[in-house]
């Protein structure tokens, strides 16, 4: 932060990726700050979420793709559902996040890319969500063991693990069909 | 004599910090009173009956009535006191709220003020005469006094309604700054298309009669009887002949900034201001005109051009300032207002730049009967720009420049320009720098709305620091508080969104009509909310931007506004006038006259005595009961009637007491 914009170099392509993912179109934003207000990952951010509406208003691609804010955005869609303009700020994180990936442009928060991975391939191969694989393997490649162990036995007491392995679902060619589909790097 | 005593708790605004029921037992003890009592909102309709009945009831001669000033109910109380046949002047406020509880705590010390301004207040109203208003007849004929479009609504209303009108105005065409504009928010209509219809009925409705060229020499009188002197400066072309065929304007040699077009593009020292001109007539600028200059190097100079090529010999280099003498009923001043000079920022070039530019002269780029024919292109070389800049707030919330008010319009109309520049150029990309964006008025903020996401003007909240030209283009140097950071950007053109200030010369008109201005120049209206249209002075009228910065709807609203006040005014065939006016005993008069020079509203006369000592007189109708002659009079034979020292000397005996 704090070097010189040029404002010169709007990144028009940027602005228009980013519009046509989302569908949403940016410079309705009138910057009144009330995603922000109300986004319940800012203090994670390095870039509040309105910052970064504006930043793709002028065509600042680098500064937001190598932010943090765009992996650490919940997806609550909280920001969405107050704002006044009706822009769906959730929408246009995706894109973001989209645009990154597709670049292969380095993730910024490694556990994030980690945690994201597993659950697309739990989804991938399965075509479900396996919350104990999932844990499993999160704690074990992030190296953070014992991350959330504490939660183990209350959610074993609502019966919310199971560590019989479930089924796979039935049509899981036409979950890998909108995997190739996407063309989003699996990797 | 009986003397009736009402205070008012006005809620708790009066009751909250006096005891008013023991200031009314306290005055019920006094001398004369026969009836004291405390009422909850006196002005209200049960609060005046009380007073009405009781005057009735009573058989009360004297009113003293204890509430907020003077200047807010003095009025209502006259009129109620009137309804019972008594005479509405032997009756006198006392001021307990504005006086006193609004500006104390202590209850008991408060209490105690409000009584010794009530004992003044019932000594003065024992001495009290009664007065009876003089009636004086009605001109029905208005000034209007600037003819941009303020001017010519009311113009045109009042003429509709049947009343003679005198529309002045000092440039050779009325239209004033709405002329010059392209397009106007939040619309995109075009400007002229709108008003040129409004100022050819102007000029053509028989109930007007326009003097442009003209400006204010003098104004006497008052109120439904103004006499004013109009000082018509010499144009040296017989408007009455000159048909606005601008062959003199094709040939004339000599050239001269053109003003209409704020010195972008050339003009001659004969012009015609702009094809909808109304009066549509030649004007010639002395200082550029070959023929003058040369007169003036004590040279003869034959080039007259104008005069041999003009077909109907309307040229008259021989005509001079003409005085016209007018009497009308009420005056309404329109006299518009200024842009700011933005040379005063030295940051963005100090004027120095050509490139940087006002908002109007945008404005006469953009227009097609502009220097460019509406095709934007910068004044440096006529190149059509890519990137342009809008800079807000040049000249207003400034206090460095001592303008720290906001101008109200400039939001808006750089929306306009934002909208209007990418229709002209598509592929052109606008920046808008900007503190707030003010979009208060109905369809407003849809329109800033439709100026970024339809035209992509991109708005960056923060100041410019500065602007230095480099390659060819201007580097604009700004900050986006949005994100902290400074920015940057190449401009081929910057346009500044100057402010609004006072009319040049308004401040001159206002003291020839003696009516205030604050201290930016704007003329004062008599109350910000409750008498926006009107001045402190009885028969003068404001309308449009020389109150304060307007857009067109707050103008035309305004025009129209003073039209139905002046209707008003002049259905009356008489008017009575105020009888608290000074008198002159002329029997103790030493005819010095220092009476005459201080009184601002002239109302002073010389009169021959029988025995042939000349004297002073007071006209009464003319008289506005200030009290500066009864002040300075060394001789004391002037008295201001409901302020004679008797009943002056009264009240300081009561308080003293």
């Amino acid at each position: 932060m704090n070097k010189l914009i040029a404002l010169n170099n709007v990144n028009q392509k940027f602005i228009h990726q980013v519009e046509s993912i989302s569908k949403q179109k940016v410079s309705n934003c009138y910057q009144c700050g009330k995603c922000t207000a109300s986004c319940p990952a800012d203090f994670l951010m390095d870039i509040s979420p309105n910052q970064i509406m504006h930043l793709i208003q002028i065509g600042q691609k680098d500064e937001i793709l190598n932010s943090d804010s765009i992996w650490v955005c919940l997806s609550c869609i909280t920001c969405t559902a107050r704002c006044p303009r009706e822009i769906d700020i959730t929408s246009v994180f995706n894109a973001l996040r989209i645009i990154s990936r597709k670049e292969k442009r380095p993730v910024s928060i490694r556990n994030v890319k980690l945690f994201f991975d597993i659950v697309l391939s739990s989804i991938k191969n399965q075509g479900r969500l396996n919350e104990v694989p999932l844990l499993l393997k999160y704690n074990l490649w992030s190296g953070m063991l014992l991350n959330d162990a504490d939660l183990a036995p209350s959610l074993l007491g609502r019966g919310k693990l199971h560590f019989i392995r479930r089924h796979k679902v039935k049509e899981i060619k036409e979950i890998r069909q909108i995997f190739s589909r996407s063309r989003i790097s699996d990797s | 004599m009986r003397i009736g005593f009402f205070i008012c708790h006005c809620g708790s605004n009066i009751a909250g910090t006096v005891d008013v029921v023991q200031v009314a037992e306290y005055v019920s003890k006094l001398p004369n009173v026969v009836h004291s009592v405390h009422l909850m909102y006196t002005c209200s309709q049960p609060g005046q009956k009380e007073i009405v009945d009781a005057i009735k009831e009573k058989r009360l001669t004297r009113i003293v009535i204890a509430a907020c000033s003077p200047k807010m109910h003095e009025v209502t109380f006259r009129r109620a006191i009137e309804r019972t046949g008594l005479n509405p002047y032997l009756f006198e406020m006392a001021n307990i709220r504005e006086h006193c509880s609004w500006i104390h705590d202590d209850r008991e010390l408060a209490t105690q003020k409000a009584i010794e301004l009530v004992e003044m207040t019932i000594a003065k109203v024992a001495r009290h005469e009664s007065l009876f208003s003089n009636k004086v007849d009605v001109n029905k004929k208005v000034l209007i006094i600037g003819g941009g479009i303020a001017g010519i609504q009311a113009a045109l209303d009042m003429a509709d309604g049947g009343f003679e009108v005198v529309l002045v105005e000092r440039e050779p065409t009325i239209g004033g700054k709405m002329a010059q504009l392209d397009n106007t928010f939040p619309t995109i209509d075009c400007s002229s298309c709108i008003l040129t219809p409004k100022m050819v009925d102007a000029g053509q409705h028989e109930k007007i009669k326009l003097i442009t060229y003209a400006e204010i020499e003098s104004v006497s009188g008052y109120v439904g009887n103004f006499e004013v002197k109009v000082h018509k400066k010499p144009p040296y072309v017989n408007y009455e002949k000159c048909i606005g065929c601008g062959i003199c304007e094709r040939k004339c040699p000599a050239k001269a900034p053109n003003r209409f077009n704020l010195g972008i593009g050339e003009g001659k020292a004969i012009y015609i201001p702009f094809p909808q001109a109304v009066p549509k007539v030649a004007t010639i600028t002395k200082e550029h005109c070959i023929y003058f200059k040369s007169l003036a190097e004590g040279k003869l100079n034959r080039c007259k051009i104008c005069q041999k090529v003009c077909h109907v010999s309307a040229v008259d280099f021989e005509i001079k300032d003409e005085y016209i003498n007018e009497k009308v009923g009420a005056i309404i001043t329109a006299v518009g207002f200024d842009l700011f000079n933005h040379s005063v920022y030295q940051e963005y070039g100090g004027g120095r730049y050509p490139d940087v530019i006002s908002s109007l002269q945008y404005e006469r780029l953009l227009s097609a009967s502009g220097p460019t024919e509406g095709k934007i292109k910068r004044p440096s070389d006529g190149k059509e720009p890519e990137t342009v800049v809008f800079i807000s707030c040049v000249g207003s919330r400034d206090d460095s420049v001592g303008r720290p008010y906001c101008s109200g319009i400039c939001c808006m109309y750089m929306a306009k320009q934002a909208i209007l520049t990418k229709d002209h150029l598509p592929e052109s990309k606008t920046f808008i720098f900007y503190i707030d964006i003010r979009a208060g008025s109905k369809a407003y903020e849809e329109f800033v709305k439709r100026a970024q996401v339809e035209a992509g003007a991109q708005y960056i909240r923060g100041r410019v620091a500065k602007i230095y030209p480099e390659n060819g283009g201007l580097i604009v140097r700004g900050v986006d508080t949005l994100l902290g950071q400074q920015v940057e950007v190449m401009a081929d053109l910057v346009v500044l969104a100057n402010g609004v200030i006072s009319s040049r010369g308004s401040n001159e008109l206002a003291q020839k009509l003696r009516i205030p201005y604050d201290q930016y120049g704007f003329l004062s209206e008599g109350h910000p909310k409750l008498k926006p249209v009107e001045t402190n002075t009885a028969g003068i009228f404001l309308a449009g931007a020389c109150q304060g910065p307007k857009d067109i709807p707050s103008s035309v609203a305004q025009g129209s506004a003073t039209a139905g006040k002046v209707q008003g005014l002049l259905s009356k065939d008489q008017l009575e006038t105020s009888p608290l006016v000074a008198l002159v005993e002329c029997s103790r008069c030493i005819g010095c006259f220092k009476c005459l020079k201080v009184c601002p509203y002239n109302a002073i006369e010389r009169i021959t005595l029988k025995d042939g000592s000349l004297v002073a007189s007071v006209i009464p109708t003319v008289c506005q009961g200030c009290g500066l002659c009864v002040a300075t009079c060394p001789s004391a034979s002037i008295t201001l009637k409901g302020f004679t020292d008797d009943q002056l000397i009264a009240e300081v005996e009561a308080l003293c007491r």
